[in-house]
């Protein structure tokens, strides 16, 4: 059987490696972006001069050849799901006995005056990488970011590491308040400002003015304000990179993403849509259609791998969890952590006076089930916040044993004691910390529940 | 850049430039006071042939003449003492004490005591000038590094000459040079007995053929070896000065007293006697590490792991391995550094300093038996409780070296597949030839006999000094700082990094730790280890990572921007660290964490 993926990010590799590790079919991943798979989340690192473009490669070249995973350089045109083969628009074609659609996303662009001019860009693929590296010369005195998400602070922190200054265009009144709880947006918000980056808050863009070469050389904002720049970065979120598929195989259902069923199939048999270009039908509660984020890609590989080698299964993400890193500010959350937090959910928060780092605790105060965990600056155990998640664990519980979900370096200070001094103020209890950081008592912890 | 930091890189630059020039001015002059030579039949005859060549008492302005001068004398002396001893040797005299055995050992001593120059002169002056100049230059380039913001600072690394790396054949051509080199250099050095630089070469051949042939790596694309394009021309200069340096140190230090004469005040103010070569080594060694160790804990200053970890190898270096040694020569106890580990302290059992413990009353004694039991007992114990760590980057001077003045170059570690197949087989191989040294050694201690099956015991330590104990841990190790990394020798040569590192990968408590499934396979953590762990490929498959050559710097931890990896000890899965793959897995029907 000959198994083509079109996409050699996140979700098509793990798809392939899976399917290698569960069958002898043959596999072709397709990509029109480059030749080798790459971590599309460390781009900034190349950028920024800690890393080489070589290191963003997970696995040497000769990874491929070694698993029989043939690799396929093409930008396929269109699908011929009839006939079940790919059109290549470099000519050729390519037959497949079941196709996995791992196309990734396409950063958005709201219809701005100016919007493709050179040196207008997001920052998501190789190409994008070297368009920044490019329009890094000796013109650029100051870069504008539109858009205040993840990729927006990585493209200003790029700019930043390398002296060029930057100013940061955000709609809402705060950084990526849509997502975190106001306390954390405001530090980074602060941290943004600290860093020396030029933060415009409630500020969208308007139009981007042409020099009259057809590139860009200001930036004006709703506020009628005109910023002189020489690179504007768009990254106003992203959404799946659909466009080919649209035209080329109407077959193939689609909402704002490929439509797949639980087991990431599309409307045409044998064909799987999985990563940021897929939308679920019925996702799980409390999850959204669309995640366009590196470890759902990385689940649905290994689901999908699973079923077309005849094991199917269901696509089931479990607790939601993501990292990010603001600046020098890491970020994790687990669970359910809501911007605008609904009536039965209860924060305990604590932060530190240096205010660059930060714990939050969610539960409900109904049920004094734990909900969620945000942390800022601080490192918390997947594995053990998990299974409380999982486990509908109380509240006290959890905040009696919260040591074991710390996952900070050797040395560094805990601050669960303080958390759980907060609680007993909120509440007007005595709850004391019983479990300090420990590994050995997180092994424990876990392997009760798998029963070792 | 700060204004206080360019001036600081200009003082430093300066400092550089007269510690380099101060070479060429020593002015020599030998006289029959200065020479300081104990045996008197050999200074009675050096005196007078030199007087016979006309050196005695003459004034030299260039290094270069008095040696090669001196070289003629001391070969004549050594002449015509073998001449006279053919017609007998006086009565009660020691054969060594009259005749004169390799002219190479008088070199260093003779040109030191007849350096009469502006440094000779005034060497607390010069010394404040090189020396004091090079601290307070790099101190003022390094302080205003604690005014930014607290957080992983590896900006510009790669674009930068100094920590950019190499192309792969630059870096070929550096290596195969060195291995040649040596070879060459070993012949003379054996005096022309060809047995081991052969035995060498044919290993070398060995070890490449099982690599590159018969593993079948030889197509494999060396991207993660060295730099793909560009080399960066500041380290290589760095590398050679580095190189060059080592090489005079271990091999030709009469062309650098100099430097020793300069550290002569503070060696007589330490111990009571003049400086050697090795005395200047660790001035140096100890002031590098103090000032790069304050420039360490300004970029990790957030986390206190490495600052707790710097301060630490900085006081192991000042305290233990520099100061106390030389107390103990100044109380008349033998020459100790109490931290240092047989194989890595590879003479611990030559005969000369088994006597020198042994007739060293009583704390003499104590150290033969501290070094015997952190070797037997403190190895295995201490790494089973914390890894390899509690020696390699917390204790031990070339580690001390490696994470102060190395850190800049951890990156250019080689991640290949294929550089870890060599350093195997050589890191073993190392080891193994430490072992079947010491054993002959102690054979012939015990016996007398220097014939152990074909192989001179006396040779065999020799070629190990200088192929192990000086090419490879000092030329190498150090020298190739800018050009492979700053673990290099620790990676691939240290025989103790490979007996501590049997013990971790087989039985410690001491794993780095994935956070579940958090990995996003960004490659900071591969890309920072000094010991070319690829650590992102068990992260990012939520393997723990269990190998026998980490050694727990925790830079992988630091650079992590999602919080992936933590070193840490538990005892209740010692045997089993590495099983759990903690990522989101299916089986069995399900996804689920762990197994």
């Amino acid at each position: 059987m000959h198994i083509a993926i079109i996409g050699n990010g996140i979700s098509g590799i793990t798809a392939a490696r899976f399917i290698r590790k569960l069958s002898d079919h043959k596999i072709t991943v397709i990509s029109a972006e480059t030749d080798y798979f790459f971590s599309r989340t460390a781009i900034m690192y190349a950028y920024m001069g800690h890393m080489r473009k070589e290191d963003l490669k997970p696995y040497e070249d000769w990874f491929w050849e070694k698993n029989r995973i043939d690799l396929k350089r093409g930008f396929v045109s269109k699908i011929d799901s009839q006939n079940k083969q790919l059109v290549f628009k470099e000519g050729a074609n390519m037959g497949y006995d079941k196709l996995i659609i791992a196309c990734g996303s396409t950063p958005n662009k709201f219809g701005w005056p100016g919007q493709d001019l050179d040196r207008v860009q997001g920052m998501y693929s190789m190409q994008d990488l070297d368009g920044m590296e490019a329009a890094s010369d000796k013109n650029l005195k100051r870069a504008v970011i539109v858009g205040g998400g993840l990729i927006g602070i990585e493209m200003a922190e790029m700019f930043h590491s390398r002296h060029i200054p930057v100013t940061f265009l955000v709609r809402e009144d705060l950084y990526w308040n849509a997502v975190l709880p106001t306390e954390e947006s405001k530090m980074v918000s602060k941290h943004i400002v600290e860093n020396g980056i030029d933060l415009r808050l409630e500020t969208e863009l308007k139009e981007i003015i042409d020099d009259g070469t057809g590139t860009a050389c200001a930036a004006i904002t709703n506020k009628g304000e005109r910023i002189d720049c020489q690179f504007v970065g768009l990254t106003a979120g992203v959404h799946p990179n659909i466009g080919f598929i649209k035209e080329s195989a109407p077959e193939i259902e689609v909402g704002k993403g490929i439509l797949v069923d639980e087991k990431l199939e599309t409307s045409v048999k044998d064909i799987y849509a999985i990563g940021d270009c897929a939308q679920l039908r019925n996702p799980n509660e409390g999850r959204r259609p669309i995640e366009a984020v590196w470890y759902t890609g990385k689940m649905m590989g290994e689901t999908v791998a699973y079923t077309v080698c005849g094991k199917p299964q269901a696509y089931n993400p479990t607790i939601w969890f993501n990292s990010a890193k603001f600046v020098d500010i890491e970020y994790q959350v687990y669970g359910t952590v809501l911007a605008k937090a609904p009536e039965n959910h209860t924060s305990i928060y604590w932060e530190h006076p240096e205010g660059r780092k930060s714990i939050r605790i969610v539960y409900d105060n109904k049920t004094s089930e734990i909900v969620g965990f945000n942390l800022m600056g601080i490192r918390y155990r997947h594995e053990v916040c998990e299974k409380w998640l999982k486990e509908k664990t109380s509240v006290e519980t959890v905040l009696q044993n919260l040591g074991l979900a710390n996952f900070d370096p050797e040395f560094y200070k805990e601050y669960e004691t303080e958390v759980v001094k907060i609680y007993n103020q909120q509440t007007g209890k005595n709850l004391q910390l019983k479990q300090k950081r420990s590994l050995t008592a997180a092994l424990k912890f876990l392997r009760k529940a798998v029963g070792v | 850049m700060h204004i206080i930091q360019k001036i600081g890189l200009g003082i430093f630059i300066i400092a550089l430039a007269l510690f380099t020039l101060s070479l060429g001015m020593g002015k020599y002059q030998l006289s029959a006071d200065s020479l300081d030579i104990s045996k008197e039949y050999h200074k009675k005859e050096i005196l007078e042939k030199a007087k016979v060549n006309g050196l005695l008492d003459k004034r030299y302005d260039s290094n270069f003449a008095f040696i090669s001068d001196l070289k003629k004398t001391l070969v004549d002396a050594q002449q015509s003492l073998e001449e006279k001893a053919k017609d007998g040797i006086p009565e009660g005299v020691y054969e060594w004490d009259f005749r004169m055995g390799n002219t190479k050992d008088y070199m260093f001593g003779v040109v030191k005591s007849a350096s009469v120059g502006p440094i000779a002169q005034n060497p607390i002056r010069w010394f404040m000038l090189t020396f004091g100049l090079g601290i307070l230059g790099g101190l003022l380039y390094i302080l205003p590094k604690f005014i930014s913001l607290p957080g992983i600072k590896n900006n510009a690394i790669y674009h930068n000459s100094l920590t950019r790396g190499l192309q792969f054949n630059i870096r070929s051509i550096f290596l195969g040079l060195t291995i040649v080199g040596t070879i060459i250099y070993g012949i003379f050095y054996m005096n022309h007995n060809l047995l081991w630089p052969a035995i060498t070469a044919a290993m070398v051949g060995l070890i490449s053929w099982l690599v590159f042939f018969r593993q079948g790596s030889k197509e494999n694309n060396p991207q993660r070896s060295a730099s793909p394009d560009i080399t960066g021309w500041l380290g290589v200069m760095t590398g050679i000065y580095l190189i060059g340096f080592y090489i005079l140190l271990y091999w030709m230090p009469e062309y650098i007293t100099s430097w020793v004469v300069m550290v002569n005040p503070l060696s007589l103010s330490l111990s009571g006697n003049g400086a050697s070569q090795w005395f200047l080594y660790g001035t140096l060694y100890t002031i590098i590490v103090l000032v790069m160790g304050i420039r360490m804990m300004s970029k990790y200053r957030h986390n206190v792991y490495q600052v707790v970890r710097t301060c630490s190898v900085m006081f192991f270096q000042t305290a233990i391995a520099f100061l106390l040694p030389e107390i103990l020569v100044r109380l008349n106890q033998p020459y100790y550094d109490f931290k240092n580990i047989w194989p890595l302290n590879y003479s611990f059992f030559f005969d000369y300093n088994l006597d020198t413990l042994t007739n060293s009353g009583g704390l003499g004694l104590f150290m033969l038996v501290w070094g015997l039991a952190l070797m037997i007992i403190g190895v295995p114990l201490f790494t089973y409780f914390f890894g390899k760590r509690w020696y390699c980057s917390w204790v031990c001077g070339c580690g001390g070296l490696a994470e102060t003045m190395g850190d800049p170059f951890r990156q250019l570690s080689d991640k290949s597949l294929r550089a870890w197949k060599y350093e195997r087989y050589i890191i073993h191989g190392v080891l193994l030839f430490a072992v079947v040294m010491t054993l002959m050694v102690l054979y012939t201690y015990f016996t007398g006999n220097y014939q152990v099956l074909i192989f001179n015991s006396d040779s065999v330590r020799t070629w190990y000094g200088f192929l192990i104990g000086s090419a490879f841990a000092g030329v190498v190790g150090t020298g190739f700082y800018p050009l492979m990394g700053n673990r290099t020798w620790c990676r691939f040569g240290c025989p103790l990094a490979g007996y501590i590192g049997l013990v971790q990968r087989f039985k410690s408590r001491f794993r780095i730790t994935t956070n579940g499934n958090q990995c996003i396979s960004c490659g900071n953590c591969s890309t920072y280890c000094e010991m070319g762990i690829d650590v992102r490929a068990y992260a990012q498959r939520g393997q723990d990572i269990v190998r026998s050559s980490c050694v727990g710097c925790g830079v992988c931890s630091a650079v992590c921007p999602r919080g992936v990896l933590r070193l840490e000890n538990s005892s209740i899965d010692v045997d089993t660290r590495t099983d759990a793959l903690r990522a989101l897995h299916i089986k069995d029907g399900e996804v689920t964490l762990m197994q």
